[in-house]
């Protein structure tokens, strides 16, 4: 088979010296480099690219850019696979694969199309009508349907390449470099003020390269390239090209996605960053973002080979392509006509279908020049042709053009060209908060009240006349940076452009049926899936009557295009339905982003190793190298256990547990959060934040604490040291240590500014060692000399300053374990250097590192809280059996909740001890707890919140929030399992040294 | 994404702060003599209007402070900010207690 | 007209032209023995059930723009009842029940998937609470399963087990009951049965202001005219403040943004349900394929449908970080809701100061799931002036007296 040729011998911006090779559908082409994919195809004779979504009918390219609905590509394999690429915006580079997609087992043979002849049944909304039979089969129906659904695939692996974001702040943003967006970058950059310039495009020049227009009577193009280097030589201007403005935000805010490797062949992105976003702070915007042309809506208008005018006019100017050989261009307006000359210039066979009636002379008589023979006041009645189109049926229009007159007339084409007038892209005025206004004379939606500092200007402004939007941009782009403090030196002209006067558009949304009767279930609206007039009008019938009920109903503007072309059409036809204007029938919302976006690129650097940081200890060099196990707490890496050869957990954990009792633990205690409260006012603030007192406690000692919200829950505790009158080092919990600073700077800032109080976090300036057991004094002895370790001289709950292993170190004398304990605190830096001090003079009385775990267990064999995990934001301190902890003579955070009706009822959930029936069963934590076990569901009264088994009683211990607990001391409970039941007897939640003497030993 | 003015450090953007809600909330000093109703109002109840909002914020990865912020909740435009104590510009002084 | 595949092929002989309006568009009348406030799924479903259980008939449903248009047409549609509290549980798994028989209860075909829902934990403490929260389902009678990463894997094979990612996966709860909907169609649905029992449904017509008199209620100004009712119940997810603002009273509630997005449609990649509370995302596929994901609530207190990017910034490297063959998919449109949260992160479906004037409101982000519950619960509330037993947990007064359901840890979405 031969290709056809459709490459003109001349023209187009493509680099003819460059030929670049590419596959579509496994079969291998070459193009121009400037080419995309969509021209390269075209050029090479293929029209038929893929499937619609809905009846898989086939489909061709329509536009040449952005707003494409129908030619979606796969590109790429495996990990670099990506779906549904708008072929018209893929610029093609060497080794670049495209497939169709949305077929099987090939787009020109696709057994998906039987959808289309079942068609009659299958009317917009048909499956909220049926698949309810029988009663649960919905999900096998779903099963086909989704198979069915969906366009292009998922890659395989994850996505090798990198993505990253780039802040942007500018006195101007111009959004868009056509000639609008150029004149107003380059009316604001004269002024010196700082402009970004982005632009979706490979290069700068917009719409106009597509055409053949002229400025200063030279071809645009030159001008084009006159403007852009003027504004390269100013030093605060900045044009990003392959950049698309996605979102306009708050505040002058917007995104923009740059592509900076995609054009290029994949041996050449290596490493470097594949898709930028701009976070863009501008002072000012000025949108120049054009407009889209509109389809018509006429029978089997989505056939390959129908395409807008203004696209196959850029087919040919920009890309030296002819879209075909033999063109019928159908238009209700004058922006038809230059690409109908151009098609004819280039060597096309055109005919001109216009429905107006009153032309003027100029276009007749180009026409005529040319030998375009036109057909005014006529209509396509049907497109011909199924995977190419093969020729139109045309007729004469009635007056009111809601039929035709005489016979029909076919006519031979394989390209036809329509225009239904013109959009303006109000997709980033809109999402500014921008209202909108519909002239009615053009059938258009143009910016109305503005709401942020902005400008829309040109086509998006609905300006069509070249003209007319120089002069637009050139003044936004003045007040633009006027508005910022810039002043243009000097007056500048614009340059020449011819203005042709237009005859109006005769709006016209449907192109009535041959047939009075006949439905227009092949007239599309929106291509991509599938919604025809038929079915909005089938919506409105049915009173889904609100322009949104219309969009989800009928699915139409949902697609990938987001309803570039389509939106207005159907937005107008449901109006003519109704028999109500248009803007009363209102628009929908136009939602970010406005081309589809990579998530990659939206995650940016956020994965991998930086998607948060990891926070670790000065001594987690020494746990890594140990083999210990890590646990995640909050950002923190800490040890969990510290498995010896073959160890299991369990092992493990009773290990380093009977160690801590019965010799000397060692645990790093360094993440717990340490603040440092000062000023005169710090013992008052501390009374407030704290259920208990702080002013009488003496300098030189510690003292255990809780916190509660406002609504009486506890919420943190710790142990806190007076350093001073006005001093104090506050302990919180790992996990919440920066809540609570930020808990307490809140309460200082906002509701007791008259304090004087200082709180500074200092969790990362020192670290700690905790050593725990009966050797634990003896071992410290060996290692300071200016510390006297003495009972009477240093007791429990009292911390000295002085040094260990010659470190200046803060010791305390607390404990969590239960067990005669001491926390060595040194700063940071010596963490480590603490650490091998104390391992190595521990080693002759076993110094055994304990893990999170062996924490956990330690202190719940003496029946100390985990806040968090004995608690759950619902229990107070009452609820705990911490009575003796709150202060009934000041008023803190959260006191008053606790005498609420709720809160002071008797059977709340109260922390128990459970000792299972057999010694070696652990309960499960979360593991809820019943009176007896039943039918479901079960009356439950309370669950386990923490559960071990304990080497040192020999047996397993549980905590648990139990309802009336308190009072039931005693009782058998069952805590039900998946295929079991256990059963335990409430204690008191403590199970190990009750009165505490070993602490204080 | 707002642009946030910090009285202390000027324009910065959304993500450096946190908003902390309703401003102007006092905290009842004798709470004791409240009814449950009456503490639940302070606790829990909320004006939360469509239009113009006080609300407290904080510079968290900046400065720290807490500020208030006048902003309009459907159009999120900053009417005004101030200062913790400060009052609100365009109400007139009350001689109340404030935070 | 009844819907089934024979009305579809006796239709498509006529091409159509015969299907009735779903609902009527009449105008609203002087009086109703009962007006609902709001033309989402939870008011629609609670007119349906007024007139289809509670015989009462003689009610409007009034709503100020479009039937759905709130957050009923804006949630990611996940329905599952896998709530901690019994009280929450047992309302969600009603919802859940009323649900699995909607389509033909409604003749409408809501679409109900049941694809599994699965809540994934990152860390130990998020693996206690799991476990708590499946037992506490399985002893009320709801399914729920802890799953192994080895049995997510097979579930979800495009889900990053590894451990060596920063937060690894230890560990799902699965509900297998739980999945999706398509949320268009169970407001649409209600509708359309709704108005064949005569319920008035009246679109583009904007509740002004609530008459009361002697604390006693009277009717509701309205765009389009005063209307009387004997009793008023308002279900305005996103407004539920300024309503209580007119009748007098304030809430407990903050109006936040909540935000979802949706990427083109690819060919079937994602089967269940996957949510994370640790790293905030929650993501399934649409029939159409359409990945539809959602993230927690924006900080601050709004009423303007949209939120701030930073949120699906966070959103999207989270779930980059889950599912890494996600990266090179796109973001189709991304939007937000306005979501009224509660500060226990459960609904307040209750009687109010006003007599007879009823507030079904604060469902954070969670309303959607229970959409049927809702209007069950809340119907019988209006129609014998007291709460079912079902939202006896559920009234204001539980803000005064402490007993809170506090469901934050359930919610699976940051408040």
């Amino acid at each position: 088979m031969t290709r056809a040729d459709f490459r003109l011998s001349v023209g187009g911006r493509i680099d003819r010296d460059r030929l670049v090779g590419f596959s579509f559908d496994g079969e291998r082409y070459s193009g121009f480099a400037g080419d995309t994919l969509a021209s390269a195809l075209l050029a090479n004779g293929v029209r038929l690219v893929g499937r619609s979504f809905k009846y898989h009918r086939p489909r061709g390219v329509v536009t040449d850019g952005v707003e494409e609905p129908n030619a979606l590509v796969q590109l790429g394999a495996g990990a670099i696979g990506e779906p549904n690429a708008r072929a018209t915006q893929v610029e093609i580079h060497d080794g670049l694969t495209a497939a169709s997609q949305n077929r099987w087992p090939n787009v020109r043979f696709d057994v998906g199309a039987v959808n289309g002849h079942l068609s009659a049944l299958l009317p917009a909304g048909f499956y909220y009508k049926t698949f309810m039979w029988p009663g649960k089969w919905w999900m096998k129906y779903e099963y086909f349907i989704r198979r069915a659904a969906g366009l292009g695939r998922a890659p395989t692996g994850p996505d090798p390449e990198i993505y990253d974001k780039s802040w942007a702040h500018c006195d101007v943003l111009v959004v868009g470099a056509g000639p609008t967006g150029l004149t107003a970058a380059h009316a604001a950059g004269r002024t010196g003020a700082r402009v970004l310039v982005v632009d979706e495009r490979p290069e700068p020049g917009g719409h106009l390269l597509g055409t053949r227009r002229t400025i200063n009577d030279a071809p645009a193009g030159e001008w084009v390239s006159a403007m852009v280097s003027e504004l390269a030589d100013m030093d605060e201007v900045r044009i990003l090209s392959r950049a698309t403005a996605l979102g306009y935000y708050d505040h002058n805010s917007l995104t923009v996605l740059e592509r900076r490797t995609d054009h290029l062949p994949y041996g050449e992105r290596g490493g470097r960053v594949r898709q930028r976003l701009w976070k863009v702070r501008a002072k000012q915007v000025v949108l120049a973002t054009g407009a889209h042309e509109r389809p018509l809506v006429f029978r089997n208008n989505d056939r390959p080979g129908v395409m807008l005018a203004s696209a196959a006019q850029s087919y040919v100017n920009r890309y030296a392509v002819r879209p075909g050989t033999a063109a019928v261009v159908f238009t209700n307006n004058d922006s038809a006509y230059d690409p109908a000359l151009d098609l004819a210039d280039a060597g096309l066979r055109v005919t001109v279908v216009d429905v107006r009636t009153e032309l003027s002379d100029l276009r007749r008589a180009q026409l005529r020049r040319r030998g375009i023979e036109l057909l005014a006041g006529h209509a396509i009645i049907s497109v011909r042709g199924a995977k190419a189109v093969t020729g139109v049926s045309v007729a004469s229009l009635t007056a009111a053009a809601t039929g035709y007159t005489g016979t029909s007339r076919r006519i031979r084409c394989d390209l036809v060209c329509m225009s239904g007038g013109w959009n303006p892209a109000i997709h980033l005025f809109s999402q500014s908060g921008g209202r909108l206004a519909f002239d009615e004379a053009r059938g258009v939606f143009v910016p109305g009240e503005v709401r942020q500092a902005q400008f829309s200007v040109g086509g998006c402004n609905g300006t069509g006349v070249l003209a007319f939007a120089l002069s637009e941009g050139r003044e936004a782009g003045k007040s633009a940076a006027a508005a910022c403090g810039f002043r243009m030196r000097g007056g500048t002209a614009l340059p020449r452009v011819d203005v042709v006067e237009e005859v109006p558009i005769r709006l016209f949304w449907t192109v009535p049926p041959r047939h009075p009767d006949r439905r227009l279930d092949k007239h599309f609206v929106d291509f991509q899936n599938d919604v025809t007039a038929a079915d909005i009008a089938l919506a409105a019938r049915e009173g889904y009557r609100s322009v949104e009920h219309l969009k989800r109903y009928t699915t139409t503007g949902m697609g990938t295009d987001q309803g570039k072309t389509s939106n207005v059409n159907a937005l107008a036809i449901l109006s003519e339905t109704l028999g109500a204007d248009i803007a009363a029938t209102g628009t929908t919302t136009f939602r970010p982003p406005y081309t589809p976006v990579t998530f990659g690129a939206l995650a940016g650097r956020d994965v991998g190793e930086l998607s948060d940081p990891v926070r670790t200890t000065p001594m987690h060099r020494w746990h890594v190298q140990q083999g210990a196990t890590f646990e995640d707490v909050g950002q923190w890496k800490r040890p969990w256990y510290y498995p010896r050869d073959g160890e299991s957990m369990r092992e493990a954990v009773d290990r380093e547990c009977l160690a801590a009792r019965n010799a000397v633990g060692i645990l790093d205690a360094s993440t717990l959060g340490k603040i440092d409260v000062q000023g005169p006012d710090a013992a008052e603030f501390l009374d407030r934040i704290y259920t208990n007192g702080w002013k009488r406690l003496e300098v030189g000692r510690c003292r255990y604490g809780l916190m509660c919200t406002e609504d009486g829950m506890v919420f943190d505790d710790g142990v806190t040291l007076r350093l001073g009158d006005h001093h104090y080092l506050v302990h919180t919990t790992s996990g919440n240590a920066a809540r609570v600073l930020g808990w307490m700077e809140e309460w200082l800032q906002t509701e007791w500014p008259e304090l004087r109080v200082y709180c500074t976090s200092v969790t990362e300036q020192t670290a700690t060692a905790s050593i725990s057991g009966p050797f634990a004094r003896r071992l410290l002895a060996a290692l300071t000399t200016d510390i006297d370790l003495d009972r009477d001289a240093f007791p429990f709950m009292h911390w000295r300053d002085g040094h260990v292993a010659g470190l200046p170190a803060r010791v305390a004398r607390v404990s969590f374990t239960g067990e005669s304990s001491f926390e060595v605190s040194v700063p940071a830096g010596y963490g480590l250097s603490l650490w091998t001090a104390l391992m190595h003079a521990g080693q002759r009385y076993g110094i055994t590192p304990y893990g999170t775990e062996a924490m956990h267990v330690l202190r719940a064999e003496r029946g100390f809280i985990i806040a968090g995990q004995d608690t759950d934001g619902t229990v107070t301190p009452i609820d705990l059996g911490m009575e003796w902890i709150v202060s009934r003579r000041k008023d803190f955070i959260g006191r008053r909740s606790l005498d609420r009706a709720d809160t002071v009822r008797d059977d709340r959930k109260q922390l128990v001890g459970l000792l299972t029936e057999r010694s070696e069963d652990v309960l499960p934590e979360g593991g809820q707890i019943v009176e007896r076990v039943t039918a479901l569901p079960m009356r439950m009264i309370g669950h386990v919140t923490s559960s071990y088994y304990s080497a040192n009683l020999g047996h397993s211990i549980a905590l648990a929030l139990v309802r009336g607990g308190r009072s039931r001391h005693g009782e058998q409970v069952m805590v039900p399992l998946e295929r079991s039941v256990m059963s335990a007897r409430i204690t008191e939640p403590g199970f190990f040294d009750p009165e505490g003497a070993r602490a204080h030993d | 994404m707002l642009l946030i003015e910090c009285p202390w450090c000027g324009f910065r953007e959304e993500s450096e702060f946190r908003c902390g809600g309703e401003a102007h909330i006092v905290r009842p000093l004798d709470s004791e003599s409240l009814s449950d109703a009456e503490w639940a109002d302070y606790l829990f109840m909320r004006t939360n209007p469509k239009g113009r909002h006080r609300e407290r914020w904080v510079h968290e990865h900046g400065c720290r402070r807490w500020f208030n912020v006048e902003r309009d909740t459907v159009t999120h435009e900053i009417l005004a900010v101030y200062r913790m104590g400060e009052h609100p510009p365009a109400e007139p002084a009350t001689g109340g207690r404030r935070r | 007209m009844r819907y089934s595949i024979l009305s579809l092929a006796r239709n498509a002989l006529t091409r159509h032209e015969h299907w009735p309006a779903a609902w009527r568009s009449p105008e609203p009348k002087q009086s109703y023995d009962v007006i609902i406030v709001g033309g989402g799924g939870h008011g629609l479903a609670t007119a349906y059930y007024l007139a289809a259980r509670h015989g009462v008939r003689n009610v409007a449903v009034l709503e100020k723009g479009w039937l759905g248009g709130g957050n009923t047409g804006r949630n990611t549609t996940i329905i599952r009842s896998n709530y901690l509290w019994d009280e929450s549980a047992h309302l969600y798994e009603h919802s859940l029940k009323l649900y699995e028989g909607l389509s033909r209860e409604l003749n409408f075909n809501i679409m109900l998937s049941q694809r599994g829902v699965l809540n994934l934990a990152h860390n130990l403490h998020d693996m206690r609470e799991l476990a708590r929260r499946v037992s506490a389902n399985r002893l009320n009678g709801i399914d729920s399963e802890v799953l192994t990463p080895a049995r997510i894997k097979a579930m979800v094979p495009i889900l990053n087990t590894s451990p060596k990612v920063r937060y690894p996966v230890l560990g799902a709860s699965l509900q297998r009951r739980g999945g999706v909907a398509r949320h268009d169609a169970v407001a649409w649905g209600f509708a359309r049965g709704a108005d064949a029992r005569g319920v008035d449904i009246i679109q583009n017509c904007e509740v002004t202001g609530i008459r009361q008199r002697d604390g006693v209620v009277e009717g509701v100004e309205t765009s389009r005219g005063y209307i009387q009712a004997r009793k008023v119940g308002v279900v305005v997810a996103g407004h539920a403040s300024v309503l209580a603002a007119m009748a007098g009273f304030r809430l407990p509630i903050d109006s936040h943004p909540l935000q979802a997005l949706v990427s083109e449609p690819i060919k079937p990649i994602h089967h269940s349900v996957v949510m994370s509370n640790a790293v905030h995302v929650y993501v399934s596929q649409s029939d159409k394929g359409e990945l539809v994901i959602g993230a927690g609530i924006d900080g601050y207190n709004s009423y303007a449908q949209h939120g701030s990017f930073p949120v699906i910034e966070d959103q999207m490297g989270a779930l980059v970080e889950l599912f890494p063959i996600f990266s090179r998919l796109k973001m189709l449109r991304h939007w937000a809701g306005i979501v009224d949260t509660c500060p226990d992160a459960s609904p307040i479906i209750s009687k109010t100061p006003v007599k007879h004037l009823y507030f079904n409101c604060g469902w954070g982000t969670g309303g959607f799931k229970a959409t049927p519950g809702s209007g069950w619960v809340f119907a019988h509330t209006i129609a014998h002036d007291a709460p079912h037993a079902l939202n006896a947990a559920f009234t204001l007064d539980r803000f005064t007296s402490g007993a809170l359901v506090d469901e934050h840890g359930a919610a699976a979405v940051a408040h």
